[in-house]
């Protein structure tokens, strides 16, 4: 039974994180270019601790030496709308 | 393009707290909070603080907000920002905020970060059925807005917060069923654990969560034991009904705005997760960029209000601004933080900052 949610933006388990370090990913970059984990509403706020424990169990890398995603702007989500009115 | 001398981003006790000090060195602040309100988890805590009379002892920590909240709105030289979140930091110092129907640049001369943190989730089989939450969550739905968010609560994790968020559930009327604590030893301060104790509700360590178990919603969970090793003991599993699980199981500090600053991080678990290298004002390793609270560690909101008082100091004196007596009100801060971090339970904050404060002037004896 796979229902262990990791990352709740994205509906992904535990299982199917696992299933693609397995097949190769090594990073959490990779991860997310793989699974979208990271790139919903909370940006990797609630799965980032638990996808970094899963990744250092399946590949022996230490947390401390573990590279992170590039943090990208925006941090919160902008409508057009209020891009638009910007002044100046 | 806005024009302010210190953006402080975050209007919990860190930021009004910093907020306050920066403001009465004679710099002028810009304060920006992501809620319609100022006071950021104190707003929620309904529970007397301890600590000596300069952090508020006797004094719950929402007439704590209460009082701040006043000392800013008095203060000419602070402008405050609600519904504001700060969308990004760029590398020639524009800060870019977004507030309602409005997009916002900054181009501050000093920033404070003092945004918090984020509560952990843990993984375990149906973690995502309604009920089960966070105990900020509860927290939020109980103290600010008057729901209780049900009858028979699970908490996970006997650290401060679960202890104090089963407390006030008991005050509301809930029942705890039990609280869980996976490692060997509660991890909160015993004079709250007591207090549960004596209502009867059973404090269980080395147990956690095996799996959550219900239809549309959380209906109970399975409690199992675990070893020395934290590995699970078979044959000690055991269902407890419920219809909220809660969890206490710590925080992280939400620190993304300090990666994309550039500031240096280092993985520091007795902070909490990813903190950014400080020196003894709390400047980090950006230029002007000072950290308060939380996301400079994960610690009590008391340690995060004299950060607060610290980093706001600092980041006005670095402008140039002064009072008498500067140098001792920040040494006397810095005594304080000494202070609540002492004795046993500050042994793994004290090791962490340790490892992540880079002292430019020696380290204070106090």
């Amino acid at each position: 039974m796979d229902n262990k949610i990791i990352c709740r933006c994205e509906d992904l388990t535990e299982e199917e994180i696992r299933q693609e370090i397995r097949q190769g990913a090594r990073t959490l970059d990779e991860l997310k270019r793989l699974t979208r984990t990271g790139m919903g509403p909370c940006q990797g706020k609630t799965c980032r601790p638990m996808i970094m424990r899963i990744l250092a169990e399946e590949t022996g890398v230490r947390l401390e030496d573990m590279v992170t995603p590039t943090v990208r702007q925006p941090l919160v989500p902008i409508t057009l709308g209020d891009l638009a009115h910007e002044e100046n | 393009m806005e024009k302010t001398e210190i953006l402080i981003i975050g209007g919990g006790p860190a930021g009004l707290e910093a907020a306050i000090h920066a403001a009465g060195l004679g710099a002028e602040v810009t304060l920006i909070e992501r809620d319609p309100f100022l006071g950021g988890q104190l707003t929620k805590q309904t529970h007397m603080f301890f600590g000596s009379y300069e952090q508020f002892a006797g004094v719950r920590g929402v007439d704590i907000a209460e009082k701040l909240k006043k000392e800013i709105e008095e203060n000419p030289k602070i402008k405050v920002l609600l519904n504001a979140a700060v969308a990004g930091i760029y590398p020639d110092g524009v800060v870019t905020v977004s507030q309602k129907n409005k997009f916002l640049k900054f181009k501050p001369n000093r920033i404070i970060v003092a945004t918090g943190a984020y509560e952990k989730m843990l993984p375990f089989p149906n973690n995502d059925l309604p009920g089960i939450c966070g105990a900020g969550g509860v927290q939020t739905l109980m103290n600010l807005y008057g729901v209780l968010p049900g009858q028979e609560i699970v908490m996970v994790g006997a650290g401060n917060i679960g202890l104090i968020v089963s407390y006030q559930l008991l005050q509301a009327g809930a029942k705890i069923k039990a609280i869980l604590e996976a490692s060997p030893n509660i991890g909160g301060y015993l004079v709250h654990a007591a207090k549960i104790r004596r209502m009867g509700v059973p404090i269980l360590t080395s147990h956690s969560v095996k799996e959550a178990y219900g239809k549309d919603f959380v209906e109970g969970v399975v409690v199992h034991q675990l070893d020395e090793k934290w590995a699970p003991v078979p044959g000690t599993e055991e269902r407890m009904s419920c219809d909220v699980l809660c969890l206490a199981v710590g925080l992280s500090p939400l620190s993304e705005i300090l990666w994309q600053a550039g500031c240096e991080m280092k993985w520091i678990p007795e902070l909490g997760g990813h903190v950014a290298v400080r020196d003894e004002d709390l400047l980090t390793t950006v230029s002007g960029l000072y950290i308060a609270g939380d996301v400079a560690g994960v610690e009590e909101a008391s340690a995060a209000m004299v950060e607060g008082k610290l980093a706001g100091m600092a980041a006005a004196e670095s402008l140039g601004y002064s009072v008498e007596g500067l140098l001792e009100k920040k040494d006397s801060a810095r005594s304080e933080l000494a202070e609540l971090r002492a004795g046993h339970s500050g042994d793994k904050i004290r090791g962490g900052i340790d490892r992540v404060e880079r002292l430019t002037r020696g380290k204070v004896t106090c």
